[in-house]
């Protein structure tokens, strides 16, 4: 065998621009340095902003995370200016925002993620024929069958906050539409359309059926829906085998409610711990960024118009106590306490992402249901504030793809400081100063390559298994 | 209809809201008109070297395209370079393919604001230095110059909105695939008036309270948004009250401002998006085509002729005051 360096790009079925460098030894991975190549600078753009226009423009750094950066912008600022929503404001922005996140992972499973294993390099397995009548990209029965759910649950924000994506519906003291006993009764409607689809087509089998799985032995005898399709080829590729992230997972918690979170925030290494986010840093010694690694309260964002040569990306190197954590939907499981994610968290292979994103869909499907009976037309869902003239703040919410931060600062009514932390940020960014990799960059590490392999498909599962949003990775 | 799709300096929410497209959903109503992304950068299989080899035949002319689709301004950054977008495993910029690839199409396609005229990647200073295709902002000329035709005949189709409403863009294919879309088709800024010709307040529900000036006053109440909360609904194109997002909604149907966001240089109103500016009180910016001494007059006639419900539920979250039951006379 000889060894080799691949360029692979560009890297599509993930949301935005990837671009992945390859050291090839001895038919594997030996080391890989991941690309983050698209600027645009959202942080810069704020500096000088009244403080609100975050709500408007941050929101656009991403059409898949919308409402998650929309809700970390609100959070922000309600932080800054003491702001509270009222109970069923923020039961209707976690509506909001769960329909997204459970649009995201429909799209993640459907759209990028299960296409590849309609590819000829997969011909002769027993199951080619039925991945290539479903998952076909654009023309399988589950693309169709899947944005038709999607656009349907999507109904949703269209009657709570007017369109998808890119809402202004979530704001610091609660939300924009009062929902009315009609718009109730539709949201239920749409939810058990959903609910239909699942169980007809995704799981074969009833959601709480799935929900209740607990452990690796019963997962893997699940042979329903497009789910068994997946775990069959997923048992017979060995997904299971490849891709494994750090063994360290962070959650902010999803959905704030009244006293708790509907997913726990927290930490995992193998025992729950609390985050501490006074314990985040940015490296930048391989991005191409001006400045010292910072807390993102104190960071700023200076692109290095000469793309230095000892650096290889735009996206910074956030860490947790020094080191490199995952995020995701698996993540937000295994912190959640599921019983079948805790009992994968051992091995945070490729597989093991997503079906933490499938016992999401199931769980976020019921809590919706739940969410949805509590809507009280009678109530107020949205209380007065006023804006400091300054102030700092920070806004933690979980996107589709994990853990995501806003830190705003403002004085005499304009931003002066504003940075994000998005999940692909964690997932995708570059080597620190220590030269320890990303997760990704350490997942890829083994991953086979064919002799004859340009774009090794090995590669290809192991980084949608992540479902990286690269747009929201640098903004 | 080959359709080849690029994603340049933008957030890709154009192409999440083209996936909400029903009735039927949007692999199906593409389809069934014969058109079919040659390669689109999240729905199409092909990666890596597969996408580089079919970029190559389409810029050698080996494989023709009818439409190029940018969606995403165009970064010209750092110093005229393009390097703040390389298209990634080709060592090119997206500034230097979309160059090379559009002569190649029929049609050149810009979705959403972004491509169109900046949009929101330009706000701020525009740290990228970012372009749409054929205006920078309201001004013509991008990366393009103003008179750039592709040679079907007409110049850069701008599909605006942030994110563009999915129907705008499958109408506008389908009329291309037809040969019926033609340069009177467009307005004078590129957009197809299939869009253009509507304004955001055409079918506004909140129509009621605007016609007496009943406004709300923060966001929540369910008045006028236009006296005190930001709102251009009257100035803007775009028939997102008559055409629905996702099911029912619309901005304005979200209980928050229209922002214009189908016009160049929305993204720096110059104010805050939610809060109308006002000299001595009277707000700034005139509904199109209003003569201001008229409009002037008519809203103070009509503010002071405004029913109790009306001002009422104007600034409440929910109709407090029901219209008064009309009985018939017998």
């Amino acid at each position: 065998m000889t060894d080799r360096n691949l360029l692979v790009g560009p890297f599509n079925r993930v949301e935005g621009d990837l671009e992945v460098r390859l050291d090839v030894r001895d038919g594997a991975v030996a080391a890989a340095y991941t690309n983050s190549p698209l600027f645009r600078g959202f942080e810069m753009m704020m500096l000088g902003k009244d403080p609100r226009d975050a709500l408007t423009i941050t929101p656009r750094i991403c059409g898949i995370c919308s409402i998650s950066q929309s809700a970390a912008a609100a959070f922000a600022l309600a932080d800054a200016a003491w702001a509270e929503m009222p109970d069923q404001g923020m039961l209707i922005a976690a509506i909001l925002h769960a329909v997204e996140n459970l649009a995201d992972h429909l799209t993640h499973f459907n759209l990028f993620f299960m296409p590849d294993f309609a590819r000829p390099v997969y011909a002769d397995r027993t199951w080619h024929d039925q991945a290539v009548a479903r998952f076909t990209a654009q023309q399988g029965s589950a693309a169709r069958d899947a944005v038709t759910a999607r656009a349907e649950l999507l109904h949703i924000v269209g009657l709570l906050g007017g369109k998808w994506p890119h809402t202004l519906a979530i704001q610091p003291a609660g939300v924009t539409k009062a929902p009315t006993l009609s718009d109730k009764v539709r949201i239920q409607t749409a939810l058990r359309s959903c609910r239909r689809y699942l169980e007809t087509t995704l799981f074969g089998a009833p959601t709480e059926q799935f929900a209740a799985l607990s452990a690796r032995d019963s997962l893997m005898d699940w042979t329903a829906g497009d789910a068994g399709l997946f775990l069959r080829i997923a048992a017979d590729t060995g997904l299971d085998d490849i891709g494994m992230g750090p063994g360290r997972f962070m959650s902010f918690g999803a959905y704030p409610l009244p006293g708790k979170r509907a997913f726990a925030a927290g930490m995992w290494d193998g025992g729950l711990h609390d985050v501490d986010t006074a314990q985040i840093t940015e490296d930048i010694s391989h991005a191409w960024m001006l400045g010292e690694t910072a807390h993102p309260a104190d960071g700023r964002t200076a692109p290095d118009e000469d793309m230095r040569d000892d650096a290889y990306s735009w996206c910074k190197a956030p860490r947790l106590n020094g080191q490199t954590i995952e995020t995701g939907a698996f993540a937000r499981q295994i912190i959640d306490g599921n019983p079948l994610a805790r009992d994968l968290a051992d091995r945070p292979s490729a597989m093991a992402r997503v079906v933490g994103r499938l016992i999401e869909i199931a769980r976020t499907q019921m809590l919706l249901e739940d969410l949805a009976a509590q809507i009280d037309p009678k109530d107020r869902f949205m209380g007065h504030w006023d804006m400091p003239k300054s102030g700092q703040g920070q806004g933690l919410v979980e996107a589709a793809r994990g853990a995501l931060g806003h830190w705003t600062k403002f004085d005499n009514g304009k931003i002066t400081g504003y940075q994000i932390i998005a999940p692909t940020t964690w997932n995708f960014g570059p080597r620190d100063a220590a030269g320890n990799p990303g997760p990704l960059e350490a997942a890829l590490v083994g991953a086979p390559v064919g002799d004859g392999e340009e774009t090794p498909i090995a590669v290809q599962h192991i980084v949608r298994s992540f479902d990286p949003c690269m747009v929201c990775t640098v903004h | 209809m080959k359709v080849l799709w690029l994603q340049a300096s933008g957030c890709g929410g154009c192409t999440m809201s083209l996936l909400c497209a029903e009735n039927p959903n949007v692999f199906d109503l593409l389809g069934s008109a014969g058109i079919e992304f040659v390669w689109h950068p999240a729905l199409s299989v092909e990666t890596g070297h597969e996408v580089r080899a079919l970029l190559d035949d389409i810029e050698q002319g080996r494989t023709q395209i009818d439409i190029l689709c940018v969606e995403g301004a165009i970064a010209r950054g750092p110093r005229n370079t393009g390097k703040y977008q390389m298209l990634s495993g080709t060592g090119r910029s997206l500034l230097d393919w979309v160059t090379s690839l559009a002569p190649r199409a029929k049609h050149v396609v810009a979705v959403g604001s972004c491509a169109a005229y900046g949009g929101v990647t330009t706000a701020g200073g525009n740290p990228s230095d970012a372009v749409g295709l054929q205006f920078d902002g309201s001004h013509q000329g991008g990366i393009f110059d103003a008179d750039f035709r592709a040679h079907g005949g007409l110049p850069v189709i701008n599909i605006s909105g942030c994110p563009m409403h999915p129907d705008w863009v499958t109408e506008t294919f389908l009329m291309l695939a037809d040969n019926s879309l033609t340069a009177a088709d467009l307005d004078g800024m590129g957009r197809p008036r299939l869009f253009a010709d509507h304004l955001v307040h055409h079918g506004c529900s909140k129509n009621e309270f605007y016609e007496y000036k009943a406004s709300a006053r923060e966001l929540s109440q369910i008045g006028c948004m236009m006296e005190h909360l930001g709102c251009v609904g009257t100035q803007a194109v775009g028939d997102c009250n008559i055409r629905p997002w996702n099911g029912s909604g619309s901005c304005t149907r979200g209980g928050y401002p229209c922002i214009n966001c189908t016009a160049p240089e929305f993204e720096e109103p110059r104010h805050s998006f939610t809060e109308t500016p006002k000299i001595a009180g009277i707000p700034v910016g005139l509904p199109t085509d209003m003569p201001k001494a008229w409009f002037m007059a008519l809203a103070s006639l009509s503010k002071a002729a405004t029913p109790n419900r009306i001002a009422t539920n104007a600034e409440s979250d929910r109709i407090d005051v029901p219209p008064t039951l009309r009985v018939p006379k017998s």
